[in-house]
């Protein structure tokens, strides 16, 4: 499959420690939200392909038809495959975690939003008065030499769907699974399914829907290190597609294309589960910046 | 069945369509949503042009090119959220189809009754849907891109599946009985 812009092109700049900091980071976040708005990952174009491949129901096969056709569009004519270019949430890994990486960042948002364009998506949320695009920064610390920043842009139909249960301690894992079956069954027709399930197990409230929504930065194929979450996920999976909800909430045999959980400790009186829902557009992009200036994105 | 269409329909045009029919427009459609939508009801605007039309629940993305807008990506947004703007709206100007995607509930279906359908496009299909429709004016851009009124000209704007008609039947309440039975049985296996 030929592929317009090559998803792991290197690109080489100044030195980070040479230039501005924030006038590379303002260029890598333009960057990514291009690419990222444009173009899905391949691993979510391929899920897309065998759903299409192996659905049985006409009106699923004919959508999930019309969904591969506009990511072909999207990619010829390099524009936004989908009009809602989300809300945009990055999250930033490295050493040394500055205030030049969160101004750029919001340079790179200002000229995405212009230069691509970006569709203005953020308003106060009493007055609604918009006023263009406002990222949100995620910040973790690591002990790699290089910089890393992904991105999400993240539409609203799928995001309306996002939940927070905060459970029993002796629901336990039938509770957990009960929770997201019921939810999945009654809010995914809205969140463009075939969708990408991403939960957030433990940890308090906030950390469990930042784990929700970060299952979204794993490519679909990967697997989870615990062999308890790797079941739940496989089950879910299984069971999510049993539901029926189908192409657009119209019925067919694929209703997720992945489930991926995230778990932290938590209180010994709580557990909470959150819900973060993608849509079949399940955009994503990360840039690696090294110190000698090479930029990688994949 | 597959139809060809030219807007505006007649009434009767509407109440022929059935469950799953697959729709390509041409002419005139008007995207409208929650705070379009709101102001229209809100400030009793009466407009003329929205008397029998075809409302599309899109939030475009768009950039202007001197003096005219160039459509980038205009899939459907979600219509639920219209629900009860909706039900108002058919009453107040007999719009004759409400396209968007994800259905609405049963409150719209009763008021569809006898003069309106729902039709879906295939949500975050953005880019073939731009090829399709032309910005021929835009109003209240006051309200951000996404809310502001636009009207649309349409070419072959499609599929749009009939998933509402207008005598009562819904694809998605048919649909959504049938998952509600298989959660059950989901669940009941331990």
């Amino acid at each position: 499959m030929l592929k317009f812009p090559p998803r792991a092109l290197i690109l080489f700049l100044c030195p980070p420690t040479l230039c501005h900091m924030r006038k590379t980071i303002a260029l890598v976040a333009e960057e990514l939200l291009k690419r990222a708005v444009i173009g899905l990952p391949d691993d979510v174009e391929i899920a897309l392909a065998n759903a299409y491949s192996n659905e049985t129901k006409e009106v699923a096969k004919e959508q999930l038809k019309i969904i591969l056709e506009n990511i072909g569009v999207a990619r010829k004519n390099q524009t936004a495959l989908c009009q809602d270019t989300g809300t945009i949430s990055f999250f930033v890994r490295g050493k040394n975690l500055t205030s030049e990486i969160r101004d750029g960042i919001f340079d790179g948002v200002l000229a995405a939003t212009k230069n691509i364009p970006l569709r203005p998506n953020s308003v106060n949320p009493l007055t609604r008065k918009n006023i263009g695009n406002h990222p949100f920064i995620h910040l973790e610390f690591s002990d790699n030499d290089y910089l890393e920043i992904s991105v999400i842009p993240k539409g609203a139909g799928c995001e309306n769907m996002s939940a927070l249960f905060m459970l029993r301690p002796s629901d336990g894992l039938e509770g957990v699974r009960k929770a997201i079956l019921t939810h999945v069954a009654q809010k995914a027709k809205n969140a463009c399914p075939p969708i990408v399930l991403g939960i957030g197990i433990g940890g308090t409230p906030e950390q469990a829907m930042l784990s929700a929504k970060e299952n979204h930065l794993k490519k679909l194929t990967s697997k989870n290190p615990d062999p308890i979450l790797a079941e739940l996920e496989a089950r879910l999976l299984t069971e999510i597609n049993e539901l029926g909800v189908g192409t657009m909430g119209l019925g067919g045999l694929r209703t997720a294309l992945s489930v991926k959980i995230l778990s932290h400790p938590c209180h010994t009186a709580s557990l909470p589960v959150a819900v973060n829902i993608e849509c079949w557009a399940d955009r994503r992009l990360t840039a690696r910046i090294f110190k000698d200036g090479k930029i990688e994105y994949f | 069945m597959k139809h060809l269409l030219k807007a505006p329909i007649s009434k009767e045009q509407v109440l022929e369509f059935k469950l799953n029919d697959i729709i390509y427009l041409s002419g005139k459609v008007f995207s409208i949503r929650d705070q379009a939508m709101k102001r229209i009801l809100d400030e009793e605007k009466s407009i003329h042009e929205l008397e029998g039309a075809m409302i599309y629940n899109c939030g475009p993305l768009a950039r202007k090119n001197g003096q005219k807008w160039d459509l980038l990506s205009a899939g459907p947004t979600t219509s639920s959220r219209m629900n009860d703007l909706a039900v108002e709206f058919i009453k107040k100007f007999k719009v004759h189809a409400i396209i968007g995607k994800g259905g609405m509930n049963t409150k719209v279906l009763d008021a569809m009754k006898g003069k309106c359908v729902y039709l879906s496009a295939v949500g975050g299909s953005g880019a073939i849907s731009a090829n399709q429709l032309k910005i021929l004016d835009v109003e209240w851009l006051d309200l951000g891109m996404p809310e502001a009124f636009w009207k649309l000209d349409a070419n072959n704007f499609g599929p749009l599946i009939v998933t509402m008609d207008a005598h009562g039947n819904s694809l998605y309440d048919k649909n959504d009985l049938e998952v509600d039975a298989n959660l059950q049985r989901v669940l009941a296996i331990k």
